[in-house]
């Protein structure tokens, strides 16, 4: 790449005044490094990923109004997690992370419970049990 | 309190933060000779793990094992500590700011309140330097960022005690010793050894086998996974190779410009030569991030598309093979 190709296209790193720095090739072919502000390729594959994150949130939340999964599925999506992760916070092995996302089992779950996914969340029991989407 | 340090962005966090601490005390190193001499360049495909919903491929070895290297290479003496609790991080932490000591941080991204919402994921394996602590906030050197910026004493405790994949456990680490003298020469021979031993390994996944692999899979992808599935993996292929961190390329354009100072440290000006060479293979691993970008851009469905991609990725398998085996030869 050389210094004056790096990419300055506009991109979500360039709307929070980010740049990022590259290395590239000056004219007598020395590596120096250049600040580039984004690169379109890139850019589309991360709104990609920001489509594909909200597309689950919207369908935990529709599977959780269904009354198919308990709010934590929900919950989880919002926090970008998957069972891996929520599992690690939560301190539970997966398969009882995933039992937990059946509403009949999330029903019975103590407040001690609860409150590791809450805490996981950064919310409280209440907007937990009593989660009402808009 | 604050310490004397100062802030030099890079474009890779760890070698940052590497490089940035040895400057501080003393030894003065660029980011693309701790990337090189700590053997930073690599490929590994996990299509077992899966990382945002997609296969894990990865351009770069484990967390720590690029300074680890360094450190062992040039006989420097590092302290890394991990901790069970919270309140004794903290502890141990404010300690080295009271003494004076900037402190490299392993963290996790996604609670790193001054990254743009975008970059927000379950990602453990940031690295960045504490300096400084006033009554409220901690000073932070993120080597990605242009200058430095301050976490509340809450949000660095969240980051270093991130759960998940690579979990940090508030791991701290400082050199405690650098040698007067460093033969500079020896270490970058070392490093340049191992990078080709990686990328030659005669395994399916590693190194110019991995992408070669990755190439064949990539055209099952729409017929296996359904096109958008395979366009979503084909998205995070990308962003694991040009993401912030990597200097464009999947690091090719750093490991290129550590080849170019490392010519003229060791004299050796057949170095110079395959420096352009790896900058025209990074320049092609920019290509075929174009051409993926095309394919999920318009959503397209032709496998015609993805077979272009794949026979891209081939040729970039085929020139790193060769590639690597010169370097090989060029260094012994």
């Amino acid at each position: 790449m050389k210094k004056n190709e790096v990419p300055q296209d506009n991109s979500n790193l360039s709307k929070s005044n980010v740049k990022e720095l590259c290395y590239a090739v000056d004219e007598n072919g020395n590596y120096t490094t250049e600040l580039s502000s984004g690169w379109e390729p890139k850019s589309i594959a991360l709104s990609n990923s920001m489509d594909d994150i909200q597309e689950r949130i919207e369908m935990a939340k529709l599977q959780y109004q269904k009354g198919e999964v308990s709010s934590i599925a929900y919950f989880m999506e919002l926090n970008r997690m998957d069972v891996g992760i929520l599992s690690s916070y939560v301190g539970m092995w997966q398969w009882r992370v995933k039992r937990h996302f059946k509403p009949g089992v999330f029903n019975k779950l103590t407040d001690a419970i609860l409150l590791k996914y809450a805490r996981a969340f950064e919310i409280s029991i209440n907007e937990l049990k009593n989660f009402k989407p808009d | 309190m604050n310490t004397n340090f100062t802030h030099h962005q890079s474009a890779h966090c760890e070698n940052g933060v590497a490089s940035n601490l040895l400057k501080h005390n003393g030894l003065n190193i660029s980011e693309p000779m701790v990337f090189g001499i700590g053997s930073g360049l690599f490929f590994i495909y996990l299509p077992f793990i899966k990382v945002n919903h997609a296969p894990a491929i990865s351009y770069r070895p484990l967390p720590g094992q690029i300074f680890n290297r360094l450190a062992k290479r040039l006989g420097l003496k590092i302290k890394r500590q991990k901790f069970s609790n919270e309140a004794s991080a903290q502890v141990a932490l404010d300690e080295n700011i009271r003494r004076n000591v900037p402190t490299g941080l392993q963290v996790g991204v996604y609670n790193l309140s001054y990254f743009p919402d975008e970059y927000r994921f379950h990602f453990n394996a940031h690295n960045l330097v504490v300096y400084g602590k006033t009554a409220t906030d901690y000073l932070i050197s993120d080597p990605v960022m242009e200058t430095v910026t301050t976490l509340t004493h809450n949000e660095l405790n969240k980051v270093r005690f991130a759960k998940g994949a690579f979990a940090p456990k508030g791991q701290m680490y400082y050199p405690i010793q650098v040698p007067e003298h460093i033969d500079f020469k020896t270490a970058i021979l070392k490093g340049i050894k191992s990078t080709c031993r990686d990328m030659l390994a005669p395994m399916p996944i590693v190194g110019v086998n991995g992408i070669k692999y990755v190439a064949q899979q990539i055209k099952k992808w729409p017929t296996k996974y359904g096109t958008k599935k395979a366009n979503h993996y084909l998205a995070q292929m990308v962003r694991m190779q040009e993401e912030i961190g990597t200097g464009g390329g999947g690091f090719r354009f750093i490991y290129a410009a550590f080849l170019q100072e490392a010519a003229a440290i060791l004299n050796n000006d057949r170095l110079n030569e395959l420096s352009s060479e790896m900058t025209t293979i990074g320049d092609l691993w920019r290509d075929f991030a174009v051409e993926a970008s095309r394919i999920y851009k318009n959503r397209s469905t032709q496998s015609d598309a993805y077979n272009m991609v794949s026979g891209q990725l081939l040729n970039i398998a085929d020139r790193e093979k060769i590639f690597f085996k010169k370097l090989k030869k060029a260094v012994s």
